[in-house]
């Protein structure tokens, strides 16, 4: 024997996988088979068997998988299942590796389902804006489902727990069946015709696919949302997803959550008054204390305490205003008594009689300097005067006549005559001498000659 | 006091819900501490009032459970109450 032909398990279970994995025959295939021995494991896994009349397969689905499912797989459930083939090599097992999973014979209803769901949510009916809120306090609730279901008994029961006292008012409706649909829309219709209720619970129990399949109509769909009242969906189980779920203003995994939905806990409710009731003590308490104190604080004021210091206060504070009164208008009397006394004497310096004095008093000097200057002027005159006096004296022609010179003039004493020329022989001619007068008569007349010097 | 009586009419005709929303208004309005006490006390008193109604309101347990029925007069009610034991 070849020791290098001698593979390891590891070896030949990888070797084997890669065969399965790269046979397109294995991949991405559809089975048909019924499910046993399911069991989910912690991590999310689903691990089960598919078997049919002739053989069974080890199958897996991953969480990541599984999680899309719409229906919980159950022991017993015929099922369509897609895949491929590989190998688990740590056990040598080929096992069906299953990526999505339906519910055999209802592949039709599930089509209808995804078609249904995509038409309404492109029109946007499932749009969050639409939900209304379901109010805190309803005065009633409607419920739509069967009277002989389990959905109204888990509804009443739990309405019965929480919150006894709000009236509930039912409208029977098929829930499965040919029926159902209309039935529904009649009577979401009939429950905003009357207007009695606040909220809407319309639901049943779980059931398969086919049961619940009313709540897959579009005239059940349309008719949730055109509700005025708020709808509350309660569907089967918590895996199953209905249209109704998407449309309603609020979907409930199932009925008896839909009732604690719908109504608040009739004990946390006294709880919360309760609690209320505190608050609204404690706040006044602290109003009350707020406003005590104040008036505490206004009683401690001296105003009330010493009411006479406070008078006291006021009468010294007058006094002190009367004295800086007194002080004030005294110094201000005294300030105007001065500035009189300082504008009369102005005034009296600028009196006319000062002035007048004054005057006088220049009058009279320039007087004097009036007559010394005259009694001057006129002794220089009198001395200017005999000064010229001698000079005249000395030139007057009678002094010459003293020397023997003597005058000619015409008979009438009024011509000087200075040559011969200027008389005729037989003119009366009057000679002036120093001591008097001749009167003459021409006799001949004789010119000088001429001397040579 | 006329204008108390009033309000003690106009109290007792509130929902529930309008009686909570006052009822939670007015702890809120307490709270602020920006009341003047004569108010801060009409509202505690107004407070104390929708409470107790409020908690009145919850005690009543008789419910009313009724089924519409469609008969030939057209819509009637009758009493209902859930049969025990019945399949889902």
């Amino acid at each position: 024997m070849d020791p290098s032909k001698v593979l390891s398990i590891r070896d030949i279970n990888r070797y084997i996988k890669s065969k399965l994995e790269s046979d397109d025959s294995l991949q991405d295939i559809w089975l048909r088979g019924e499910i046993s021995n399911f069991t989910r494991h912690s991590s999310g896994h689903m691990y089960f068997t598919l078997k049919d009349e002739s053989g069974r397969l080890k199958c897996i689905m991953f969480a990541s998988y599984n999680q899309r499912l719409s229906f919980l797989p159950k022991d017993g459930m015929k099922v369509l299942a897609r895949g491929g083939v590989s190998v688990y090599e740590r056990d040598g097992a080929y096992q069906f590796y299953v990526t999505a999973m339906q519910p055999d014979g209802l592949g039709s209803l599930y089509l209808a389902f995804e078609q249904l769901k995509r038409k309404l949510e492109a029109e946007g009916l499932f749009a969050a804006a639409l939900k209304r809120p379901i109010p805190r306090f309803p005065r009633a609730i409607g419920v739509i489902t069967s009277p002989t279901g389990a959905a109204i008994r888990d509804i009443l029961i739990t309405l019965q727990r929480r919150h006894p006292s709000v009236p509930v008012l039912l409208y029977p409706a098929a829930v499965q069946g040919k029926q159902a649909a209309p039935s529904i829309v009649r009577a979401i219709e009939t429950m905003n015709r009357l207007g009695e209720v606040d909220v809407l619970i319309v639901g049943r129990g779980g059931g398969s696919l086919e049961e619940l399949w009313a709540f897959n109509e579009e005239s059940v769909a349309r008719a949730i949302r055109a509700s005025a009242i708020p709808v509350i969906s309660a569907v089967g189980h918590e895996t199953d997803f209905t249209i109704a779920d998407f449309v309603a203003d609020l979907r409930a995994a199932t009925p008896t959550a839909a009732a604690e939905l719908a109504v608040p806990h009739v004990g946390e409710l006294k709880q919360h008054l309760n609690h209320l009731e505190q608050r609204m003590g404690k706040s006044l308490r602290w109003l009350v204390g707020k406003a005590r104190e104040r008036l505490q604080h206004a009683n401690r004021s001296p105003y009330f305490t010493q009411p006479r210091r406070t008078l006291l206060a006021q009468a010294e504070r007058l006094d002190r205003l009367k004295e800086r009164l007194v002080f004030r208008t005294q110094a201000q009397h005294g300030r105007a008594q001065e500035r009189l006394a300082r504008l009369t004497g102005r005034l009296q310096a600028s009196s006319p009689t000062e002035q007048a004095a004054f005057a006088r008093k220049r009058l009279t000097g320039m007087r004097r300097s009036l007559e010394l200057a005259m009694a001057g002027t006129l002794r220089n005159a009198q001395s200017q005067y005999a000064a010229m006096l001698r000079q005249l004296d000395a030139l007057s022609p009678l002094k010459v006549m003293g020397r023997g010179y003597s005058l000619v003039y015409d008979e009438r004493e009024q011509k000087l005559i200075r040559s011969i020329e200027e008389v005729q022989p037989g003119d009366l001619v009057r000679v002036r001498l120093v001591d008097g007068r001749l009167d003459c008569q021409v006799w001949g007349i004789r010119g000088e000659e001429q001397t040579n010097g | 006091m006329a204008e108390g009586k009033e309000n003690k009419t106009a109290t007792e005709e509130l929902s529930f819900e309008q009686a909570m929303d006052r009822l939670e208004a007015i702890v809120a309005r307490l709270e602020s501490g920006e009341v003047p006490l004569e108010a801060a006390i009409e509202l505690f008193q107004e407070g104390m009032q929708l409470s107790r109604m409020c908690g009145q309101k919850l005690e009543q347990v008789e419910r009313r459970i009724e089924m519409l029925v469609e008969g030939e007069s057209g819509l009637g009610r009758k009493p209902f109450a859930p049969e025990r034991e019945d399949i889902g």
